[in-house]
């Protein structure tokens, strides 16, 4: 018998396959669609160059526009302040990225031919969420890089400078989560488009660039409770840069790494349910 | 008889206020090909949704191979392949790479992967553009990228909603060649189409559906003979056609439609016509007629007359 012939008949014999071909599909369909997005960066190089110069121009721009402008609280250096702020707002694109690309899936009927196809349930969220973990990876190093150039370095050696990065892709994968819930919500990859724009204030409402203290009552209330300023808040603390604060601050702040971590573990709560939902609702 | 592998008894499904499907039966025998004709809006792609298990119904059930769509449908998912209107592959991927993340999300070896991808490119002539990315691909190409992609683990049974429709003729042509020799290999195709002659071409059994129901059923010869002869009038003066058209609706009962500037054309309500009778009839009107012609009628006239005016044939 050929291998199609066995797979064919493999697929059609088992009843219900059993708990652990299920598990080892939903691996090796995850695995196949992080080789998808792969494949995607190889066809569009100039995606990948911009994707991967962006974070670059941003720390020169942030850093010596901004630099030149805004006094570091505590004193310091603007761009030892200001990456911290930069790696958060990266990570935080892993909304936009996940949505319009979950998007783009439901709107051109891939994401029914997935459906349509005896493949693992949870692959296709775990595939999406996989794969932007891996671009997310490759822009966090780039802006390494580019820190480095500027001057940025971690202080306080290895072990809080790897837990700095952990929390980053902690918080990462459970954004890319809001982003799968999202992009399935909309269906419509025009309006996801329109819709990354929406994200912008999320990133800005925080303290990455500028201090929370100056923010009238109710807007530094919600830059206080941010995920993006306590992902902020954390790497300053984890790489000895300036701006930890000193003296009276909000509860989130005063705990950045619990925030984070609680913010991923209530983010991954919330999300994950609802998108397998979204994915396998037959309603349509 | 067997069973049919395809069967669905009262499909309902309604979007909010409105019911695309109002109790569908279909019945498609293994090996044939079943035409599902219908106008925009009649709920085509509702129930070839419910039947590739991508949306439950509200009521009624549906099996594909003795399997049911809501309750085994992994079972139906391993055995069907589903092409649509639109596209349904990866845009940014090339040809062969499509197949290959599809042939692997199949399950199937890399190594077989490979192979199953190069074989259906060649096969179906996309060997060319394989390694092109599909975003360069003409719509024909696009099409039947989709149609082999869903052909990768050799479906029992194929889902073909409006594969041709925005093709130009030659692409359709190439689409049906490939239907043709599917259904050659014991595949089973249901195939909805708003062309009538797609219909008339491929199917072996045509099931016209309108406002969510099937209104009528039967090979398309069958179609043709239930709605009688048609009756082509050619005057010689196009001013005589409104007193023509007085005369044939006196005597059948419908009002003619033209053809053309100077012809009419009028469906015959069965049995006792005589075309020396209706010359008769016209002479005496004193309408002079170039040419008067009984002929069948097209799937086109078979068509109009069932989803315009169902009530005559419900
Ligand atoms: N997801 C949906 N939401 C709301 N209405 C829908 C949806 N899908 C289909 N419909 C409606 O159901 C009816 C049947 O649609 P459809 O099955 O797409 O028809 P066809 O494929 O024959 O053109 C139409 O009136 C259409 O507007
Ligand atoms: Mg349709």
């Amino acid at each position: 018998m050929t291998e199609l012939a066995e797979v064919v008949k493999r697929h059609s014999t088992e009843v219900t396959p059993s708990m652990g071909h299920r598990l080892r599909w939903t691996f090796t369909d995850g695995l196949t669609l992080i080789g998808r997005e792969l494949g995607r960066l190889r066809q569009e190089p100039g995606e990948l160059i911009t994707a991967l110069v962006f974070p670059a121009i941003m720390v020169v721009l942030f850093g010596y526009v901004f630099g030149s402008a805004i006094g570091v609280p505590g004193g310091g250096d603007y761009r030892e302040y200001l990456m911290p702020g930069l790696f958060a707002m990266v990570t935080f694109s892993a909304v936009m990225a996940v949505m319009t690309r979950t998007a783009a899936d439901a709107s051109r009927g891939v994401m029914d031919r997935f459906r349509s196809m005896p493949m693992a349930r949870l692959a296709v969220p775990f595939g999406q969420t996989g794969a932007d973990l891996l671009t997310g990876l490759l822009m966090l190093a780039i802006m390494v890089g580019a820190g480095l150039l500027v001057g940025w370095q971690p202080h306080r050696g290895l072990i809080p400078t790897a837990q700095a990065f952990l929390l980053m892709i902690v918080l990462r994968y459970a954004l890319s989560w809001v982003g799968v819930y999202v992009g399935l919500a909309v269906k419509n990859d025009q309006v996801a488009d329109a819709m990354v724009p929406l994200f912008l204030p999320f990133t800005m409402l925080s303290n990455a660039f500028v201090p929370t203290e100056g923010m009238p009552g109710w807007l530094r209330f919600l830059a206080d409770w941010n995920p993006v300023s306590a992902l902020t808040a954390s790497s300053r603390e984890l790489f000895g840069n300036p701006g930890v604060p000193s003296g009276e601050v909000a509860w989130p702040l005063a705990h950045p790494v619990a925030t984070v971590l609680l913010w991923s573990a209530a983010l991954l709560v919330v999300f994950v349910p609802l998108s397998i939902r979204a994915y396998r609702r037959r309603g349509r | 008889m067997a069973d049919p592998i395809v069967l669905a008894e009262g499909l309902h499904k309604s979007f909010g206020g409105t019911h695309a499907l109002r109790g569908l039966d279909l019945s498609v025998p293994q090996g044939t090909v079943c035409g599902v004709l219908g106008p925009n809006g009649a709920g085509k792609t509702t129930a070839v949704r419910i039947l590739a298990t991508l949306s439950d119904p509200d009521a009624g059930h549906a099996r594909i191979a003795g399997y049911d769509v809501v309750r085994e449908a992994d079972q139906v998912r391993a055995r069907i392949g589903l092409a649509g209107q639109y596209a349904a592959v990866d845009e940014k991927l090339t040809g062969r790479g499509n197949l290959r993340m599809f042939g692997r999300l199949y399950h199937l070896s890399r190594r077989e992967a490979h192979r199953r991808a190069d074989e259906l490119l060649e096969r179906f002539g996309l060997m060319d553009a394989a390694d092109r990315q599909v975003t360069g691909y003409s719509g024909g190409m696009r099409r039947r990228l989709d149609l082999i992609t869903s052909l990768i683990l050799r479906p029992e049974v194929l889902f073909l909603d409006e594969p041709t429709t925005g093709l130009d003729p030659r692409s359709r042509g190439e689409i049906w060649d490939s239907v043709r020799e599917l259904v050659a290999e014991g595949t089973t195709v249901l195939l909805t189409t708003q062309y009538l002659d797609e219909a008339d071409r491929l199917a072996d059994d045509i099931a016209v559906i309108d406002h969510g129901q099937v209104v009528a059923t039967g090979t398309p010869d069958e179609l043709k003979a239930t709605i009688g002869d048609h009756l082509d009038v050619v005057l010689e003066d196009p001013a005589a056609l409104r007193p023509a058209a007085a005369v044939l609706n006196a005597l059948t009962g419908t009002d003619p439609t033209m053809t053309g500037d100077d012809g009419l054309s009028v469906a015959l309500p069965g049995g006792a016509f005589r075309l020396a009778g209706i010359v008769r009839e016209l002479d005496r009107a004193g309408i002079a007629a170039a040419d008067v012609r009984l002929r069948r009628p097209t799937l086109d006239e078979v068509f109009l007359r069932l989803t315009d005016r169902k009530e005559n044939v419900a």
